[in-house]
């Protein structure tokens, strides 16, 4: 796996940005909706505190500037899928330069439950101009790891069904009404998604994460490969 | 100035807007504050009402969706140049995927105060990339017709900074930390703001109205102008108008 050092932004650096001073690490866990990343974030948090990492963990919408917004705009009854897509990529901004950056200043871990990958495969399972997406999100930092949970179709629908026990409208994709009810739109919708993610997976250097496994087995498989991560400039020169 | 004009270099530019296949029309006003765009719009949105065509108006900034996170990032001062332009562009998408859209497919004119002309001149002024910028835009509609208001920066700032009581932090461009002196930080701001326009007038095919003459000359050319691109789309009734079996002659010369 490619090691940036320093880090690099994906196209447009930001203004006012030295990425010379960022001293943490930058780690993503991708993947669609009901894949199990939010239980694999929090162990992976507990587990680098515990070998003495400062830890920040951030994950979609969740921006002072822009989240409250995003969510009630999803409350209401017409959000258009170009919209969406600018309205998430201002809170992906607001994060990366109000917490992401500074935390990484400080040399933090910066776990993030999906980053600009996820917008991309949203806007282009809605039809989206990949080669837009890619520009408009290219501010973004080349994270140090990308691990992609991937799951297929059935796996998913028999996770939302035993858990959740309902269909949701957005991941449903229900916006753009792929099918005629929830649980046709939610099939479409998430394979277009996963199709957008797989192919950004080979362009963007994903490390494939096989999620029909047991948690457990997920867990010790992105234990190791985080590990290596702190290991290997500890051992470069000298 | 003529518009449409592809040279050599027009005929390999990457179209950077979205072409407008749809029955109406979009007209768009650009200019630095106290150009007196706003004014010149509202008196053609008038008149084209008046002559019986369906017209649709939209302002900047003004999406009901954003309002919010807009006022909260004001109020705090929690914009960077980077959040500064997506939440306008966000706040353009959602008004022109809720609105001008579906106005353009009706037929109507559409009439824009400020379009993505705004963002290409004041976020670049703030320091985001011109191609970033441009490419951010790439989703909204071509204009039919981009009027740029011109006007010296002192004509502006004796129109605005008389007529108002106090200028907001962002308008004057405070976060660039130009001056201290709000007065002195809107001058500046404007100025860079009004060379970004010039700059890119002939790129974007701006018609380009004198803003030191008098409201009412301004307002013939703009006329004058809108029939000459117009006429045809009326004409053949391809805008939606008021009488339909009046179409014909009603729109072939509309009185100014």
């Amino acid at each position: 796996m490619p090691m940036q050092q320093p880090l690099q932004f994906y196209n447009e650096p930001l203004p006012g940005i030295d990425t010379g001073e960022l001293q943490g690490k930058l780690i993503v866990i991708e993947g669609p909706d009901s894949v199990g990343r939010s239980t694999q974030v929090s162990r992976l948090r507990t587990w680098l505190e515990q070998q003495g990492h400062a830890v920040l963990d951030t994950g979609l919408a969740r921006g002072t500037l822009a989240g409250k917004g995003i969510q009630e705009a999803k409350e209401g009854n017409t959000l258009g899928s170009v919209t969406m897509t600018l309205f998430y990529v201002t809170d992906f901004a607001d994060r990366l330069e109000n917490e992401i950056i500074p935390a990484l200043r400080a040399g933090f871990v910066v776990l993030t439950d999906r980053y600009i990958f996820s917008l991309m495969a949203r806007g282009i399972a809605r039809g989206e101009d990949s080669v837009w997406l890619e520009k408009l999100a290219g501010f973004a930092l080349v994270p140090h790891a990308v691990y992609y949970l991937r799951a297929d179709v059935p796996t998913l629908v028999s996770r939302v069904v035993m858990g959740r026990g309902s269909f949701d409208y957005w991941e449903s994709g229900m916006d753009m009404h792929f099918g005629a009810d929830m649980y046709d739109s939610y099939v479409r919708y998430q394979t277009r998604l996963i199709r957008a993610l797989d192919r950004m997976g080979r362009k963007y250097e994903f490390q494939t994460i096989d999620a029909t496994k047991p948690a457990d087995v997920i867990f010790r498989q992105l234990q190791r490969s985080i590990g290596g991560l702190f290991a290997r400039p500890a051992r470069k020169r000298k | 100035m003529p518009r449409g004009r592809l040279g050599i270099i027009g005929l390999f530019r990457m179209p950077i807007l979205t072409p407008n296949r749809f029955k109406g029309k979009l007209i768009v006003v650009e200019g630095i504050d106290g150009s007196g765009k706003s004014t010149q719009l509202s008196l053609l949105a008038q008149w084209l009402r008046s002559q019986g065509l369906a017209v649709a108006f939209s302002e900047w900034n003004s999406s009901p969706l954003v309002r919010e996170t807009t006022r909260r990032g004001k109020k705090k001062q929690m914009f960077t140049p980077t959040t500064f332009s997506l939440i306008h562009a966000t706040d353009f998408a959602d008004r022109q995927e809720r609105f001008i859209l579906p106005m353009l497919k009706a037929g109507a004119i559409v009439c824009a105060d400020r379009f993505a002309y705004t963002a290409f001149a004041r976020d670049v002024v703030r320091g985001v990339s011109p191609r970033w910028v441009r490419n951010v835009y790439r989703f909204a509609i071509q204009p039919n017709l981009a009027f740029y208001f011109r006007v010296p920066l002192e004509v502006a700032l004796g129109r605005i900074l008389g007529g108002r009581d106090s200028i907001k932090y962002y308008e004057a461009g405070m976060d660039l930390n130009l001056s201290r002196r709000i007065e002195e930080s809107f001058r500046l701001f404007q100025g860079r703001i009004l060379e970004e326009y010039d700059a890119m007038a002939e790129e974007m095919g701006f018609h380009i109205i004198d803003a030191t003459g008098s409201i009412e000359e301004q307002q013939a050319r703009m006329r004058q102008i809108v029939l000459e691109k117009l006429s045809e789309a009326i004409a053949s009734g391809q805008i939606l108008q008021k009488e339909s079996s009046y179409r014909a002659h009603a729109a072939a010369a509309p009185v100014l």
